[in-house]
């Protein structure tokens, strides 16, 4: 099949039967010179992508396997950090993992509901005038800098929150949560986190969500109201069950932006290494925003205990990442069916 | 039945506000009803003394969400006024998001505006003590140009040869596990790929920071969001005009050259400048990676640069230190309108040259 010249009539394929878009693969380089080294320099570059990942994966394990034999304590539950001790390099992740943890959980408590209603309010509810100057919007505030979200909130937002703590502490602190035990303290805590974090993944959400929302077949709808529906019911029972894993795949592409955010998070938060359910208190710490903040004093023992710490965050993104992936690739497959 | 259905086909979707239906509230109801909660929610919050006007307008938006959907239930029935709820808690999200970040990009140009000058943007920090006035961004900006520069030289044409592949040679395992990983990577952390540059670039093979570690870095962040842009845009192009240039015996790796790439070169500019605007706000693998340095160094292989973003972090690093707050949102408000004006130019390429699928 591949030696068969181009113009052969039974290789030749109705344009009508390949969908548009589709490019034909039916006709491969015919073994000339130029035809070879393209192809070998294009897949060559695709294979160059999985070595990166695969080097990124083997370079931070064999950093880790260095650091972990070193580590006196448990990896996964001790609080400290100071692989540097030369008597007794102590490190682990526990305080890490439930910052990040947290101020992700926090961010996408707060983002997924306000950013399904933004993508619902771009897609179905605004004005069409409105409609397009806000999505526009929306995409530009997608590209604002880490470090400018981190700059604000740390000399707007964190002043600005203290307000709100005073009232949480006053009517919720009952809640143990919610508990402020240094008052007057600004508010460089991980729940100011979380809000920063659901401001920046806010409009990545809603991106996603709303290409969905727009997907949408017409037909469904028009049914929906046909039938008597008001218009929140068409939402209900046409819009979001077709849009639902894109939801989630957005919510999950978001919740891995939060997972690895850094500098705005070393902006905002007072680091400390207590692990404390007040999340109002300052304190705590997440991943990225160790390594950000401990490398540059790091010798090598600890330069290879924050490999160890970034190999975890690696391996979460990379799950949750994956995750999203899966869900929209078998979504592909029945998009479009009755569109 | 079928006369129904070829009737409504025909005509656009018929909105559900008929004579026969019941009682139904006016159409400035809406209106009426925020200005009235607006009116009390104010009245409240004057009356017991509340400072913060965050408060009067939740009290606000709460009272407007309450009052419209009792008003509806009472005149229209439950479902009307669910439908309204769900209307006023959409417009409710809208507004709680467009304060955020409306705010911080008005405070950004409140706070910025006045610092840059040409004084400003044409000096470095040479010299300059941190804690006083005047210093500028002309080593941070000359830094960040030259490392975004060498990452696009060096993410760009494999990013582009990558897409290439998937679309044009792909299939079977490679391209899907490409594929698959291609979008993994588009959400590997920046700290991450920092992390491993430096394991593998610095600490491993004994180089010393400079700006083209941090561009290495970078480019890992660029590639596979070049892909992604890339391959959706050669996908777009027409398969008649690859047909049409095999069947004049003109080889593959030529057609894709003179015919696939120059059609969707708009869409792939686009997609590469986006991918710039994206990078360059990274802060924290450069931050590990070029170091810091004060005096302007226009050689990226050697020696310690400095960076926009890291320059922002180091001058807010100086606690309480309005000199340096004021260099950082300077530094900012430049940031963002390189970004923003990045973007802007890549969509309006995008819109200029689009390729047009199946014409």
């Amino acid at each position: 099949m591949t030696s068969a010249p181009p113009d052969h009539p039974g290789d030749r394929t109705p344009a009508s039967t390949t969908p548009p878009g589709q490019p034909s693969t039916s006709l491969r380089g015919t073994g000339r010179l130029g035809d070879v080294l393209f192809r070998l320099a294009s897949s060559g570059s695709g294979v160059l992508l999985l070595v990166i990942m695969a080097a990124i994966a083997g370079f931070l394990l064999y950093r880790s396997g260095m650091a972990l034999s070193q580590d006196k304590t448990n990896f996964l539950t001790t609080f400290e950090w100071d692989p540097d001790n030369i008597v007794k390099p102590s490190f682990g992740i526990a305080v890490l993992a439930f910052g990040t943890i947290v101020s992700a959980a926090i961010a996408m408590a707060i983002a997924v509901p306000i950013a399904i209603g933004i993508a619902l309010f771009i897609s179905h509810y605004a004005p069409r005038r409105i409609a397009q100057p806000f999505a526009y919007l929306v995409d530009l505030l997608a590209a604002v800098p880490s470090i400018v979200y981190g700059l604000w909130g740390a000399l707007y937002l964190v002043p600005h929150m203290a307000g709100l703590n005073d009232w949480l502490d006053h009517y919720l602190g009952w809640t143990y949560v919610f508990k402020v035990s240094q008052h007057g303290a600004p508010a460089r805590n991980l729940f100011t986190v979380g809000i920063l974090l659901a401001i920046m993944v806010l409009p990545i959400i809603t991106a996603v969500s709303r290409e969905v929302f727009r997907q949408v077949p017409r037909m469904h709808e028009e049914a929906a109201l046909a039938l008597g529906a008001t218009r929140w019911e068409m939402v209900r029972t046409a819009v979001l069950p077709f849009g639902r894993p894109g939801i989630i795949s957005a919510s999950m592409l978001g919740l891995g932006r939060a997972l690895g955010e850094t500098i705005a998070v070393a902006t905002v938060l007072s680091a400390n290494s207590k692990l404390s359910l007040h999340l109002l208190d300052a304190g705590g710490g997440t991943f990225a925003q160790n390594i950000a903040l401990k490398f540059g004093e790091a010798g090598k023992p600890g330069m290879n205990a924050l490999m160890a710490s970034g190999l975890v965050l690696f391996v979460i993104t990379l799950l949750v990442n994956g995750g999203a992936r899966l869900i929209i690739a078998r979504r592909k497959e029945y998009s479009g069916a009755n569109a | 039945m079928s006369t129904t259905t070829t009737v409504s086909d025909r005509t656009p979707a018929p909105q559900l506000s008929g004579r026969l239906t019941a009682a139904k509230l006016p159409r400035w109801a809406p209106a009426g009803v925020a200005v009235l909660s607006i009116a009390v929610g104010c009245v409240i919050g004057a009356g017991a003394g509340l400072a913060s006007h965050i408060q009067w307008g939740l009290i606000s938006a709460l009272l407007f969400v309450v009052l419209s959907f009792g008003l509806s239930a009472k005149v229209e029935g439950v479902r009307q006024a669910k439908d309204r709820l769900a209307t006023s808690l959409i417009w409710v999200a809208f507004i709680l998001a467009v304060v955020p970040l409306v705010s911080l990009v008005v405070y950004t140009v409140q706070q910025g505006a006045g610092v840059v000058d040409g004084n400003f943007l044409n000096h470095s920090m040479r010299g300059v003590l941190q804690s006083g006035p005047g210093g500028g961004i002309y080593h941070a900006l000359l830094g960040t140009l030259q490392q975004v520069g060498l990452a696009t030289a060096i993410a760009a044409p494999i990013g582009l040869l990558t897409a290439v592949y998937l679309v044009e040679y792909g299939r079977g395992r490679l391209a899907k596990t490409v594929t698959f990983f291609v979008d993994v990577m588009t959400g590997v952390p920046s700290i991450v790929a920092g992390l491993f540059v430096l394991s593998v670039w610095i600490l491993g093979l004994g180089f010393t920071y400079s700006g083209f570690a941090g561009s290495l870095a970078l480019a890992i962040l660029m590639m596979p969001v070049v892909v992604r842009s890339t391959e959706e845009m050669l996908r777009l192009v027409p398969n008649e005009l690859r047909e049409a240039s095999y069947a004049l015996g003109v080889p593959k790796w030529k057609t894709i050259l003179r015919v696939v790439i120059p059609t969707a070169i708009g869409g792939i500019t686009t997609g590469v400048m986006l991918a710039v605007a994206r990078i360059t706000g990274e802060t924290a693998p450069v931050m590990m990676l070029v170091f810091v340095s004060d005096s302007i160094n226009p050689d990226p292989f050697n020696g310690p640069q400095m960076n926009l973003p890291v320059y922002i972090w180091q001058q807010y690093s100086q606690v309480n230190n309005s000199f340096g707050y004021a260099r950082a949102w300077g530094a900012a408000l430049v940031l963002i309108a390189f970004v923003m004006a990045l973007n802007l130019v890549a969509r309006g390429i995008a819109r200029w040259r689009s390729p047009k699928a199946g014409n």
